[in-house]
């Protein structure tokens, strides 16, 4: 092995590393929401810290790949590519922060039936799983896992929409405080945008992979 | 630990200041790249290291320049030996004219060895840690000169690294080599580096990038400045460091 594959295999088992940090996070995130575990969000709130330590040294290792080594080709478009995916790893590690500080927010758990309403479980759900297709379309190099992605986003912008319909019908029958329902609509927003920041990841592996620019295009085929 | 130190050192070729109060040490089993516009002094402080400045005639030396803790221009010294401890390659690759297996051979030859099972092995294993066993194990009794330029480079590589020295002055390896030829020197020295610590001048400052731990910048005799080589390509402290590997001037 050349000293750039070297490199640049360190630069992917780290960003793996990352990944699956995330992936726990959010996690974390379903089981502290769904159960009302004000540890385990606590303990997503501290790990944030190592999900911003390792965005920066992913960060610093992109650039010195790029100062000493002058990678081309796919080796420059992995080293651009892991750029962005940290960011967006980065992100939806903000959002899974900022449920995490939801649960902490509130004096009791949501009920059951205003989750249900949501969709709060399957939306994490779906979430997990489109990080679980990333983490293998990195793994293996495999764009059809990458391809996956985007239907499922398409599953998560289809409950975010019914979001607030869902607010609206609750409010009139229910007594519920009114901070419930703005909580989990925000909830929603932030699950939402895990699928985004997911689906601009398989973006960039694409890109990586195959060469081609999928941010914007109309299709993503 | 420092293999190699320099303190306060001077050089004058004559009238000429070459070298300017160089301060500077070098870490052992490490890759360190000299870099530097034409005449700044590079290759003159490459050669302090094995003594090949002695052979300028009007060369005059001050400061301390200690390898492995000696000052190596101590009245004493035994230069042959401490050119078997700091090897040197250069340039343009220069092996003997004679068979690539007596090109290897005869360094240890020279110091005595009569061991021919001995010498076999050396030469094996000195051609192997230079890359080119594989290329060359069947036709050992062939002309060094009908290697290609890369090869006879890395024979000059192996015909240093059979005596078993500890540190490795190159000056300038790749220059005369094509894109292939240099990336093989360049892995080579990569892997090197754990067994030898490693100096090595070069103008082409992608390659101090690529193979190098620490970079020392030198201008008009002047060390300016030396730091880990992504400090130095990233975010040197000097500004005419910048200037220099960014390409505004040199």
């Amino acid at each position: 092995m050349s000293h750039l594959d070297t490199e640049l295999k360190y630069l992917k088992d780290e960003l793996l590393v990352m990944f699956k940090l995330v992936q726990l996070q959010v996690a974390k995130c379903k089981s502290a929401l769904m159960n009302f575990d004000t540890d385990l969000a606590k303990e997503i709130l501290v790990n944030e810290k190592r999900v911003n330590a390792m965005e920066l040294k992913i960060d610093r290792d992109c650039e010195n790949i790029l100062a000493l080594f002058n990678p081309v080709a796919i080796d420059l478009r992995f080293v651009l590519a892991t750029l962005k995916i940290n960011s967006n790893l980065e992100r939806i590690g903000d959002n899974a922060e900022g449920i995490a500080r939801y649960v902490m927010d509130v004096h009791e758990a949501f009920p059951t039936e205003f989750t249900t309403a949501y969709a709060i479980g399957e939306m994490a759900d779906i979430a997990l799983s489109m990080l679980e297709d990333a983490i293998i379309a990195l793994e293996n190099e495999d764009t059809t896992a990458a391809r996956k992605i985007f239907l499922k986003d398409d599953a998560l912008d289809t409950i975010n929409k019914r979001a607030t319909r869902t607010t609206m019908e609750l409010m009139l029958k229910k007594n519920a405080m009114p901070l419930h329902f703005l909580n989990l609509l925000s909830i929603v927003r932030k699950l939402e945008r895990v699928g985004d920041q997911t689906k601009n990841i398989s973006e960039e592996i694409i890109f990586y992979i195959e060469a081609k620019v999928l941010r914007h295009a109309q299709n993503t085929d | 630990m420092n293999k190699i130190e320099t303190r306060n050192v001077n050089l004058h070729y004559g009238d000429f200041h070459a070298l300017k109060g160089i301060n500077m040490s070098i870490v052992e089993n490490s890759v360190t790249a000299l870099i530097g516009p034409s005449g700044c002094g590079k290759s003159t402080y490459l050669r302090l290291f094995n003594r090949m400045n002695d052979l300028i005639s009007n060369v005059r030396i001050e400061g301390d320049i200690l390898v492995e803790g000696k000052d190596i221009y101590e009245r004493g010294v035994d230069v042959d030996e401490l050119r078997k401890k700091v090897g040197m390659v250069f340039q343009k690759p220069n092996p003997f004219p004679k068979t690539i297996f007596e090109n290897v051979a005869y360094g240890l030859r020279v110091n005595g060895i009569k061991n021919s099972a001995f010498i076999e092995e050396r030469v094996e294993r000195s051609l192997q840690q230079s890359a080119l066993w594989e290329e060359v194990k069947d036709k050992l009794k062939k002309s060094a000169f009908e290697l290609s330029g890369g090869q006879q480079q890395r024979l000059c590589i192996a015909r240093a690294l059979a005596i078993e020295p500890t540190v490795l002055l190159m000056d300038e390896p790749a220059s005369a080599l094509d894109p292939l030829s240099t990336a093989k020197i360049e892995e080579l020295i990569y892997e090197l580096k754990n067994k030898y610590t490693i100096i090595i001048v070069t103008h082409n400052m992608q390659q101090a990038g690529r193979v190098s731990d620490r970079t020392a910048f030198f201008y008009m005799g002047e060390l300016i400045e030396s730091d880990e080589t992504k400090v130095i390509f990233t975010n040197p402290k000097n500004v005419r460091t910048q200037n220099y590997i960014t390409g505004r001037f040199g």
